[in-house]
């Protein structure tokens, strides 16, 4: 059968890093089977739009048709599709509208048909509240079953885990709702039930502090079942986003950290303007351009995003190019194949050549397109601007540039992100300084931004200067985090990653590994929150021994977010020979600037969903 | 099913075809010369058999893996009406086997947290808060009956919270005097289950008086924030209003309130609204701000209203040769100066719509109220405006020119609005630096000012050589061989 090894390559990059994260996905694609199971029959399943990326990494449809699933619709008001199905199974987010949405479903539903059964699953937990909502719209009586599925920490790739909840910072930091901790702590929790306990953890942050406190109190309610597996992981570090805010702000120079920033990656999927990749056949002079964005999945199964992702983009045509000469050389191979057994040989390599050759195509596209944007003027500019400010020049004034971006109408997520960064990069604004921004942005952009500037200053990325003391130049000198001779080609540092700033996030995880925490004592002070250590007891006979030479495995927890460039920097100290610690990532969503200062920003009306 | 199904043909012919010959490779001598290499690379590559590609993941044209779930919903329901018939979408069966690790295979993840018989958890959640206390249960599926026995017993503030995280039966209800039901509250929060604690604070706020309940939640921080945000979730607006205000957050509360403009659409209805905002207790720079969004609106439905008559009544020829794109309403402040600046320039300063009146009553920073004039009257081709927006006048009546902004970003302003040439030399003279100066002249060919500043330069090759770049014969030419030729000026070089 053909269709086996399919299935395996289809998570197989999950299982080639230092910890086998598809026993996760495993685990979560078990649980569906068991849920779909419970509901005998025929079925139909009624998608909450935003749950078919992330499920998309967990299960594919064959999975749910060998389940006897046989039709997928999209969550939308008004009468359910005809489907002649036993259950109808809608798949939703906890989330009050969409259970308005479901009601108007149930409630339309055609009496003279055979009745259906309807069901309900919530991702990634049940909710009370929601439920009662269902009741008071009459029609919580209709279903049959109504159960929870814990998605909380998808594996995104074999390094990396992410609970893709789009409101976490602003929940956390803003609107000071823990929820989004509680499902972290129960994702960690998880993670230790098939990975083994996590013997040391340690934090810096109020959010960390927290997450780490609950997961402390579930270990101690669940001691009875505690699992008898030898730990995976040496390490977890728990880190607060607004321990580290400016990185975000910052503009991302690798490869995908670009890729971000301009087009959005989305569940390991990118869209790009179709135009590069279109092709003219023969004869047909290129009509039929297509309009379709083309959409891409980046991750490390693929092997030559694997090689380029992480690297500074200024890297990235050299290496394209080396592999353009090793793919060729192999196609040559070819006219030197005279035997039959040369040829059969020749012809098994082909579909591996086949699939480097088009993967070679598509980012030599995507590095063209990117490098029309790096080239151009206002990136340089924007790009100087943030340099400026991360090696503390002129922050404490208004900067010109930002002015001239104003008056010519920039969008304001870019003019946000660049006050914010000179508003950190001071230790806060003067309030003269703050007070001529804010009015411009009002002036330009509109008054009901008051929403937005109030909720930056609450989570502290926009402020006025309290102290006359501006600490940043502190803690840039000791952190290191401004690399004057940054190597972009063959870094031999993580501040390639922006070539020159050195994120701060990643800088404490370094540190921490070595020496340790105790040399930045006083810089560790002037962050927010508190910083801490535990250590969770270990069932004997469980202790590792470790032998020599052996890397440690530290689990980096980010609560709020995490940049591409980031983890490209956490990749990079793996992969340092001397290094002496691996990292696997888990965050509570995939962030950039944009994303992120959106995502505090009060929306003029509010979405559908 | 052996093979994996094909995408659409043509789709096909895209993934199977390798002639990537939309590349253009016109940009020669930049770093990324190496991916024109890797380009040439990919095209040089062809082969006659290109077909069997079985080992690369199929993917349609908009990139998700043929069999991915957002694929197939798509799939699935184009065909959904064909009376309930079930297409075949030939996928290939794959074995589901779990290959865990034996130690891993006897897990799923709920089953780390919970024993709970989830059927059971809505029923007894509807009965908690059904109005009539009965005890009415829908039937249970697979539930243990061991389950049953124990529902009408009086369970502890500790076991009801388990109880309720389990997804077990429970019952509120029992929870009777106030005592009782803070111990509740304080136990669910003890369990940090979010879900828990908004269930019992539901139950709070229906059997206990706002006051008391805002009272007893000002010395419980975690629960006053889950009540907070199930306030926000619910849209429980009054409530939640009085009881940031009961709180002392005023601001928070201000600023909610505020917040309710954005969902009013009638321009009418949403002047009213923020009137009623400016009173509420800002902090002083945002109360600032609000006045001045009331205003703005205020004074744009006057000015729409107007502007709207003159119109259609088409007495007005600035609106009959560019007719309005769109309303003013809702614009932010500099598009209204704008807007202003094209349509009521010269106004006397007494008009609400006239530039001079807006600038004034909204403080607009100097350097903005140039830039947006500039730029309404440049698109306008107004170039005696222009003119005049830049001179001044000193005390013994010689006129001079002068800019809050650098006279380089006039002449970029001009220049998109295609200003001529002696509008745009003339500011372009007035640009200080002077390298600045002759490659902004160069870029618009504003010969004059080239030649006159080489002059001042005395460079004489400078000149030589951009005499090369004017036409033989023209003005500049014949100005060029005037100045190369006289012998009063003293060249440097």
């Amino acid at each position: 059968m053909i269709s086996l090894p399919d299935r395996t390559k289809m998570a197989a990059h999950l299982s080639y890093g230092r910890v086998n994260l598809n026993i996760l996905r495993e685990a979560a694609r078990k649980e569906l089977r068991e849920f779909l199971d419970k509901c005998a029959g025929s079925k139909a399943i009624v998608w909450d739009e935003y749950l078919t990326g992330p499920f998309g990494l967990i299960a594919q449809y064959s999975l749910l048709k060998e389940h006897e699933v046989e039709k997928m619709f999209t969550l939308k008001g008004g009468r359910l599709p005809a489907a002649d199905v036993k259950n109808i199974i809608f798949f939703v987010r906890p989330k009050l509208e969409l259970m308005d949405i479901i009601a108007e479903n149930v409630i339309s539903e055609d009496k003279m048909r055979s009745p259906r059964d309807f069901h309900i699953l919530f991702v990634p937990r049940h909710s009370l509240l929601c439920e009662q909502r269902l009741k008071e719209q009459g029609v919580l009586g209709s279903f049959i079953n109504i159960d929870e599925y814990i998605l909380d920490l998808i594996p995104y790739d074999g390094d990396l885990l992410s609970m893709e909840s789009e409101g976490a910072f602003r929940e956390c930091y803003l609107e000071n709702d823990q929820t989004s901790l509680y499902h972290t702590a129960k994702g960690l929790m998880t993670l230790q039930a098939l990975y083994g306990t996590i013997p040391q953890i340690f934090g810096k942050g109020e959010c960390a502090r927290h997450v780490a406190n609950m997961m402390l109190r579930m270990k101690r309610e669940f001691a009875g079942s505690q699992t008898q597996i030898l730990p995976v992981f040496d390490t977890l570090l728990l880190l607060d986003r607004n321990v580290d805010l400016l990185t975000p702000l910052a503009t991302q120079l690798t490869y995908e950290g670009l890729i971000d920033e301009i087009y959005g990656i989305t569940n390991g999927y990118v869209k790009l303007p179709p135009e590069k990749f279109a092709q003219k056949k023969q004869g047909e002079g290129g009509k039929d351009l297509p309009t379709e964005p083309k959409k891409l999945q980046l991750n490390s199964a693929e092997e030559l995003y694997a090689e380029i992702r992480d690297k500074n983009f200024n890297a990235v045509g050299a290496a394209l190019s080396k592999k353009a000469k090793i793919i060729s050389a192999a196609f040559e191979e070819r006219h030197n194949a005279k035997t039959v057994g040369e040829i059969k040989q020749f012809v098994s390599q082909l579909p591996h050549m086949q699939a480097a050759r088009s993967s070679l195509a598509n980012h030599t596209s995507i590095a063209e397109l990117i490098k029309d944007i790096t080239t151009s003027e206002a990136f340089f500019d924007n790009l100087t601007v943030e340099q400026e400010f991360m090696t503390g020049v002129d922050t404490d004034k208004v900067n010109t540039y930002i002015e001239d971006c104003i008056a010519q109408k920039d969008p304001l997520i870019k003019i946000l992100r660049l006050v914010c960064m000179q508003s950190v990069c001071n230790n806060g604004l003067k309030q003269k300084v703050l007070d001529y921004y804010k009015r411009e942005i009002l002036q330009t952009y509109g008054y009901e931004h008051i929403l937005t500037l109030n909720n930056l200053e609450k989570t502290g990325l926009l402020k006025p200067q309290t102290s006359t003391r501006n600490n940043y130049p502190t803690i840039r000198k000791t952190l290191k985090l401004w690399m004057e001779d940054a190597n972009e080609q063959n870094p031999n540092d993580i501040s390639y990653v922006y070539s020159g700033y050195a994120p701060l996030s990643v800088r404490l995880t370094q540190l921490l590994a070595r020496p340790g925490w105790r040399s930045i004592e006083e810089v560790l002070k002037m962050l927010p929150g508190p910083h801490f250590e535990e250590r969770q007891q270990l069932p004997p006979g469980l202790h590792k021994k470790r032998q020599q030479g052996e890397n440690r495995t530290t689990l980096v927890f980010f609560l709020g977010g995490v940049t591409y460039a980031e983890i490209a920097a956490l990749r990079f100290l793996s992969q340092m020979e001397d290094g002496g610690t691996e990292y696997i990532i888990a965050t509570t969503k995939l962030i950039n600037g944009t994303s992120w200062i959106k995502s505090l920003m009060d929306r003029l009306e509010a979405l559908p969903f | 099913m052996l093979k994996m199904t094909r995408s659409k043909p043509d789709e096909e012919e895209y993934w199977h075809s390798s002639k990537f010959r939309a590349f253009t490779f016109d940009d020669d001598d930049d770093e990324f010369s190496s991916l024109k290499e890797s380009k040439r690379a990919v095209n040089s590559i062809r082969l006659d058999d290109d077909d069997d590609e079985d080992d690369v993941e199929k993917v349609s044209w908009s990139g998700e893996p043929v069999g991915s779930i957002s694929w197939s919903i798509k799939e699935t329901a184009s065909s959904a009406h064909s009376a309930g018939q079930v297409r075949d979408q030939g996928f290939p069966k794959i074995d589901t086997a779990p290959s865990l690790s034996k130690q891993g295979s006897s897990y799923s993840l709920s089953s780390f947290f919970k024993g709970r018989s989830k059927t059971g958890s809505f029923q007894s959640f509807s009965e908690s808060f059904s109005e009539v206390p009965s005890r009415s249960f829908a039937p249970e599926l697979r539930k243990p009956k061991s389950e049953n026995k124990d529902y009408l017993s009086d369970w502890t503030p500790i076991e009801t919270v388990k109880r309720m995280r389990r997804g077990k039966v429970y019952s509120l209800e029992t929870f009777r005097s106030l005592k009782d039901k803070l111990l509740l509250l304080d136990e669910a929060v003890n369990a940090l289950d979010g879900n828990v604690i908004t269930a019992v604070l539901i139950y709070l706020k229906k059997s206990l008086s706002k006051e008391i309940l805002s009272r007893e939640l000002m010395s419980r921080e975690i629960a006053l924030r889950h009540y907070i945000h199930y306030l926000k979730e619910v849209g429980e607006q009054k409530l939640l209003l009085d009881l940031l205000k009961s709180l002392g957050r005023v601001e928070d509360m201000a600023l909610l309130q505020y917040r309710d403009h954005l969902g009013i659409k009638d321009e009418g209805r949403r002047k009213e609204f923020l009137k009623n905002c400016i009173s509420l207790p800002f902090s002083p720079d945002d109360a600032a701000h609000v006045q001045d969004h009331y205003t703005l609106l205020e004074r744009q439905i006057i000015i729409e209203a107007s502007d709207k008559q003159m119109e259609t009544k088409g007495q007005s020829d600035i609106f009959k040769k560019y007719p309005r794109k769109a309303s003013i309403l809702n614009m932010p402040i500099i598009t209204t100066l704008y807007y202003s600046c094209f349509y009521h320039y010269g106004e006397p300063e007494g008009t609400f719509s006239s530039p001079a009146n807006i600038r004034q009553t909204f403080k607009i920073a100097e350097k903005q109220y140039f830039l947006t004039a500039l730029g309404a009257r440049a698109k306008l081709k107004a170039w005696s405006d222009v003119d005049s927006l830049f001179t001044t006048k000193n005390w013994l009546g010689y006129t001079k020119k002068r800019s809050p902004i650098g006279f380089h970003r006039v002449v970029d302003i001009l220049q998109k609005n295609n200003a001529p040439v002696q509008v745009l030399q003339e500011y372009l003279s007035l640009v200080e630096d002077t390298d600045l100066k002759i490659s902004l002249a160069q870029k618009h060919k504003c010969h004059d000012v080239v030649i006159d500043t080489y002059k001042d330069l005395k460079d004489r090759q400078q000149l030589i050589v951009y005499r090369g770049k004017v036409e033989r014969g023209s003005l500049e030419d014949r100005k060029i061989e005037a100045l190369l030729n006289n012998t009063q000026i003293r060249w440097k070089n």
